[in-house]
């Protein structure tokens, strides 16, 4: 974790008595909706379709036990008794009063957290990979690198009205798991030749409407320029992003629009005077971050052999990661059981989370962006021992990375923005497959669900992407594959026309109909099939041949 | 009628100003195109069309930090009291609030926070420079 020092710790206290100050304005009638709306959303506050929602911030996902337990008594107390963990490493709490989310906020910042610029046309919340720290293919610690920008980006003053919101991802080991190519920036820790750390920048990748690949901006960025650089990305776009359209305002846009070498070169013109400024980074602050983090008292132990067949190696296969210090593994603790909302978790589920990562796991966890859990430092000898437990809480379900392990947002059910539920969507699709064994035939399948084209389930990079869609008052789906979130990053392609709710599960089952059918050996992921073969055939298998009968139109499971 | 807030105070905007040309800056406008004339004015003022319109700061920060202003630096249009704390940071020290705001109430905003990670106008040094001295 890392831990405040004082300076952080006033500065959440300060934006807390803000705060509420602004909301004890807005109930007198001093602060007009549309004001109030731009600095609620700074503190992650929405007025949703039922009620408000409060994203909480998990910075880069980490989370300490003591925070998940304030995180559930609030739950309980100003909600009703759930949280939902989202794709970007937040929880939303969906049900709070307008009038107790300044107490809410006094709460978070007791245990070193906050809302801050978790909504807003801001720098958001910085994600990062799940496993950073505890990687074996690790080049740096990413979670430094958000802490340093995340305190940069934190009342930016610059920065505070841009065009758009501002999403940045950082990835710290060989392996991308942070998706940096679909972010505004996208940060890859490599080594140069002379092993100094530097990043790798990529600019104008994002989700949305308008979905894109980000393009590399620069190939290698040596670490003390970091915040430098970033300050001259921003200030091109705080200055020329579009202002007139809501749906151009992205950085995709204008890196799209000015296309990426004259882009490339109006952020070098704007660094040159930034370059070697005061905000360049020191190796006493890198060093004086990386320090205020605490680090697990490993303990030197060696690392134990397989488990035998059965449950327990079933769901070891699946939910148990590789860990860079031998005897230890990292854990995935999957939010994704049929029945529940993906990434959703109870008071109760907290609490006893919160007391599982104390006993096996150095009191911390971490959030995924693909809404699960993770222990990051659980020793070998007690994997069994923890199965058991997360088994009895429901959070056991090895199905990471397979197809039931569905990314939804929150959907029609609970979001004003949405044209279509998610969440009963993935249940169907996960009620159909519910055969573990023939979960794992079918192999890795990242299948995502978005409840509109805002793209908060980030459909675009599923291996089968799902969308709702508005036709003339009703919730159709529209379905893509071939996505990939892993480098190299892929978007995926529209098969065709949009099906009902009730047939997307059928739909799900042609596609792996035909996979498996195809497929070339069992290492050839889906996703892969797709890329050889292309996605005519699949169409063909879903739609069928233009002279055969209609798509199948019953229910299914209904 | 609007307010003027200078230097920490209320002003009023019928009370005399200085003599002097005065430069108006709109959102899109790029300070170094006028960068020639900036010695010879006596106030510049960056026009905010949008509460959440926020090319200004970048502006004001150019215009201190880059081109070495040190007159009078207005902010003006839609000005509110929650923008000015960051107004401030980048670099105006002259707010001509909109009509509606409370000017008392406005004056609190500059303690909203006291202090930032960044550096900035106000801050030239960011914070990590000057945990060391």
């Amino acid at each position: 974790m890392y831990l405040y020092d004082g300076i952080d710790q006033r500065l959440v206290d300060e934006r807390v008595a803000q705060f509420r100050d602004q909301t004890r304005r807005f109930l007198a009638g001093k602060l007009s909706e549309d004001d109030f709306k731009a600095l609620r959303l700074r503190n992650g506050l929405y007025i949703q379709r039922y009620a408000p929602m409060l994203r909480i911030a998990i910075p880069y996902g980490l989370l300490s036990a003591t925070q998940l337990r304030t995180l559930a008594g609030l739950a309980r107390r100003y909600d009703r008794g759930y949280g939902h963990f989202s794709t970007r490493q937040n929880l939303q709490l969906n049900w709070p009063r307008l009038e107790d989310v300044p107490e809410m906020l006094a709460e978070l910042a007791d245990v070193q957290m906050h809302a801050i610029q978790t909504s807003g046309n801001c720098v958001r919340n910085v994600t990062t990979d799940p496993f950073a720290g505890v990687a074996a293919d690790e080049i740096v610690d990413s979670f430094v690198w958000c802490e340093l920008i995340r305190q940069w980006s934190t009342f930016n003053p610059e920065f505070t009205y841009l065009p758009r919101k501002f999403k940045i991802a950082v990835s710290g080991a060989a392996a991308d798991r942070a998706a940096t190519f679909v972010h505004d920036i996208g940060l890859h820790a490599r080594r140069d030749a002379a092993g100094e750390v530097g990043f790798r920048v990529i600019v104008g990748g994002g989700l949305g409407r308008a979905p894109m690949i980000g393009r590399v901006i620069r190939e290698f960025l040596p670490w003390r320029h970091l915040l430098t650089y970033l300050d001259a990305i921003l200030r091109v776009y705080n200055r020329h992003g579009r202002r007139d359209n809501i749906n151009k305002a992205r950085i995709k846009i204008l890196v799209k629009e000015r296309g990426i070498e004259r882009f490339r070169a109006e952020v070098d013109a704007e660094w040159a005077h930034l370059e070697n400024g005061p905000a360049t980074l020191t190796e006493e602050e890198v060093r004086r971050v990386e320090g205020r983090f605490t680090r697990p008292a490993y303990e030197a132990l060696a690392d134990r052999p397989p488990p035998r067949p059965g449950a327990f190696a079933a769901w070891h296969r699946r939910n148990v990661h590789r860990h860079k210090r031998p005897g230890y593994a990292a854990v995935t603790l999957s939010l994704k059981k049929t029945g529940v909302a993906p990434g959703d978790l109870t008071a109760e589920q907290m609490d006893a989370v919160a007391a599982l990562a104390e006993r096996y796991s150095f009191g911390e966890l971490r959030v995924t962006h693909e809404q699960n859990l993770v222990f990051a430092d659980v020793r070998q000898d007690a994997l069994e021992a923890l199965w058991r437990e997360l088994r009895a809480l429901g959070l056991a379900t090895p199905n990471i990375g397979l197809l039931s392990n569905i990314i939804a947002c929150p959907g029609g059910d609970f979001c004003s923005l949405a044209n279509a539920k998610s969440i009963p969507v993935a249940e169907a699709i996960q009620r159909l497959f519910d055969d573990l064994d023939y979960l794992h035939d079918i192999g890795e399948l990242d299948l995502n669900i978005s409840g509109c084209m805002n793209a908060c389930g980030h459909h675009h990079v599923g291996h089968i992407g799902i969308l709702g869609v508005d036709k003339s008052g009703e919730e159709w789906y529209q379905v893509e594959i071939g996505g990939s979130q892993a480098a190299p990053a892929a978007l995926g392609r529209v098969i065709g026309p949009a099906f009902a709710r009730h047939e997307v599960p059928w739909v799900v089952e042609r596609l792996i109909e035909l996979y498996l059918a195809e497929r070339e050996g069992e290492a050839e992921r889906f996703v892969d099939t797709v890329h050889r073969i292309g996605i005519e055939p699949f169409k063909e298998h879903v739609y069928g041949h233009a002279d055969t009968p209609r798509r199948h139109r019953e229910p299914v499971g209904a | 009628m609007a307010t003027l807030i200078r230097r920490g105070a209320i002003a009023s905007l019928s009370a005399p100003e200085g003599a002097g040309a005065v430069l108006r800056l709109e959102a899109h406008e790029d300070p170094a195109a006028h960068a020639h004339r900036l010695a010879s004015v006596a106030r510049i003022e960056v026009h905010f069309p949008k509460f959440g319109d926020g090319r200004g700061y970048s502006i004001a920060r150019l215009l201190r930090e880059r081109h070495g202003y040190r007159g009078e630096l207005r902010a003006v249009g839609d000005v509110a009291r929650d923008n000015l704390y960051f107004m401030a940071q980048c670099g105006f020290d002259a707010f001509e609030l909109r009509a509606g705001e409370d000017a008392q109430e406005a004056l609190s905003a500059f303690h909203d926070f006291s202090e930032a990670y960044q550096a900035s106008a106000a801050r030239p040094q960011p914070l990590f420079r000057r945990r060391r001295a």
